[in-house]
């Protein structure tokens, strides 16, 4: 369905001089007609609308990056349900595909990113960043199960992980590591393997 | 099966029973069950029994290093969960890939899914009842194995996609070989669909065994095999494509009955699509290189990226954080068989003893892809 789309991708973004040479190329030879149809706004665009849809609606939310397929936008644990809701509902981005964390121990902070994608047909190749940061000490975030259901095993490594503590969650047991793992949480930048 | 099981004390007639780690079927995974008689009231995954931090072993080793460990998790399907990697850091440090080494990329990634969906039907025949399954299955996929070790020097982990490009050359009789497989291969491929899939014995095992409807498909995050036979098009290659996916023709199959036997079924036509692919790509492998120069320890900018690709089992994601050193700040591994662990209690509920090997192996569960 998105074979209409292929065009973008050979530019390949990150250089500018060969991605001006096939575009001219492509456009006048066979298909002039459905490329309106499918890209109109080249790709960046379509990140800096989501974008604009989310800041638009909350004004605290920061856009920390965007490219052509990927936007990562970062809110606080407060509003993160919400900024979820708003893009499953609103922007369609429904399916989830990971949810990974980040420790920022230079600057005392966790991070939770929520990686979602979309079932809607033309909505398939972008996937959204939800992010949030919570101090380490007390590193306390609501559950997003109920916006993405299938998110449920990824909080529950996310939490043995980085000892980030979902409100809500029904079931925080360890899911990889033993069960009787009493240590820091391993993917921490102060825990240090053995043997290391 | 090989249970230890326990009345529960708070009711007499629910019992728990604990499936694996140590059954041959299941492989290093437990599924915890606590059944009424013949059926299951409510089921467990219990994973981790191979976790091996693979994670936190990224974040001690520079980019190179981590090429060859990464693709433990996933031996069967070892090119395509470094192809994510691969993507990641190459994007990370704006390599563009010399267009043969796109090409060997996408041969390699195809021959991997067909020796993985091989091995996915063998066991599937086998907890079907189906030995000629997995006697032909476990036989024909040497002959990928074969191809793969041709290619890739290697018959299981081969290390071949690595970032800048993949390891070496194709060989020219390995060209001819490949496309002499393929051509044998559409033909076998026939025979399975006589025995295996028209087999009134299977459609018993399968049909409508395991049903996970479209919307709890999206809603429970499925990708991949899972998803594709619920009616969902996924496929990363047409939906993104990337290392020049979009010069191939080909379709995404898609089915809607989301059972067990469409899960099998989805597979078949998968690897369909993947031999077209594969004798697209060896009749116009462009001429030139297959690698760029990287070096043992390249600088990689600092940045974030998600990436993925299609894997046999679905979308393969990495979340890669660089802050500028030789080695990765966060390297996040989002494997398929992961993704698609939240469907399995949900399609376990209310199911007959005897059918949960068959929906488990559906899921295309491998338990190491999923641990990391």
């Amino acid at each position: 369905m998105s074979k209409a789309k292929a065009s973008p991708p050979p530019a390949a973004a990150p250089n500018p001089a060969p991605a001006p040479g096939p575009k001219p190329a492509a456009a006048p030879s066979p298909t002039p007609a459905p490329a309106p149809t499918a890209p109109p706004k080249p790709e960046p665009v379509r990140a800096k609308s989501f974008a604009s849809q989310i800041t638009s609606r909350f004004p605290e939310v920061k856009v920390e990056w965007m490219k052509e397929r990927r936007l990562k936008v970062v809110t606080t644990p407060t509003r993160i349900r919400e900024v979820g809701l708003f893009s499953r509902d609103t922007l369609g981005f429904d399916h989830i595909s990971t949810v990974s964390g980040v420790d920022w121990i230079a600057k005392n902070e966790l991070e939770v990113e929520y990686f979602v994608g979309s079932s809607t047909p033309g909505l398939e190749d972008f996937i959204l960043a939800v992010s949030e940061r919570v101090p380490r000490d007390n590193p306390v975030v609501p559950t997003l199960i109920d916006v993405w259901r299938g998110a449920e095993y990824h909080e529950r490594e996310t939490h043995e992980m980085f000892g980030i503590n979902f409100q809500g969650h029904p079931n925080q047991s360890h899911i990889l590591l033993p069960e009787d793992w009493n240590d820091l949480p391993p993917l921490r930048k102060d825990y240090v393997s053995p043997g290391r | 099966m090989t249970v230890e099981s326990e009345y529960s004390p708070d009711s007499d007639n629910i019992m728990s029973v604990s499936l694996g780690p140590q059954h041959p079927g299941a492989g290093h995974f437990r599924i915890k069950l606590w059944l009424d008689g013949d059926y299951v009231v409510k089921s467990e995954p219990d994973p981790g029994y191979v976790h091996r931090g693979e994670e936190k072993m990224g974040e001690y080793r520079n980019y190179i290093q981590n090429v060859p460990h990464l693709e433990r998790p996933v031996i069967l399907d070892s090119s395509n969960i470094l192809f994510a990697y691969s993507l990641g850091v190459d994007e990370l440090m704006n390599n563009r890939i010399p267009p043969r080494g796109q090409y060997m990329r996408v041969i390699m990634s195809e021959i991997n899914r067909i020796i993985s969906h091989m091995y996915f039907l063998a066991i599937q025949g086998y907890f079907m009842g189906h030995t000629t399954m997995i006697t032909w299955c476990m036989g024909d996929r040497d002959f990928w194995i074969d191809l793969g070790e041709r290619i890739g020097g290697a018959r299981v982990t081969f290390a071949y996609i690595i970032p800048g490009g993949v390891r070496n050359d194709i060989p020219e009789f390995a060209i001819e070989k490949g496309l002499k497989t393929c051509d044998w291969f559409d033909k076998r491929m026939d025979e399975y669909e006589k025995i295996f899939f028209q087999n009134p014995m299977v459609h018993q095992r399968s049909d409508r065994i395991g049903v996970l409807s479209k919307s709890d498909a999206i809603a429970l995050g499925a990708t991949g095999t899972v998803a594709r036979a619920s009616g969902l098009s996924f496929d990363v290659r047409k939906d993104e494509p990337y290392s020049s996916y979009e010069d191939f023709e080909f379709r995404t199959p898609v089915l809607t009955q989301g059972d067990s036997w469409a899960r099998a079924y989805v597979a078949l036509l998968d690897m369909r699509e993947a031999v077209k692919i594969i004798r697209q790509a060896l009749k116009k492998l462009p001429p030139g290189p297959v690698r760029l120069k990287l070096g043992p320890q390249p600088r990689v900018p600092a940045g974030e990226v998600y990436v993925r690709t299609e894997a046999a089992r679905g979308e393969m994601s990495y979340h890669i954080v660089s802050d500028g050193s030789p080695r990765p700040y966060r390297l996040k591994i989002g494997t398929p068989s992961f993704k698609n662990l939240r469907v399995l209690p949900y399609l376990l509920r209310g199911v007959h003893v005897a059918d949960i090997p068959v929906i488990y192996w559906g899921i295309n569960y491998w338990p190491v892809e999923a641990d990391r």
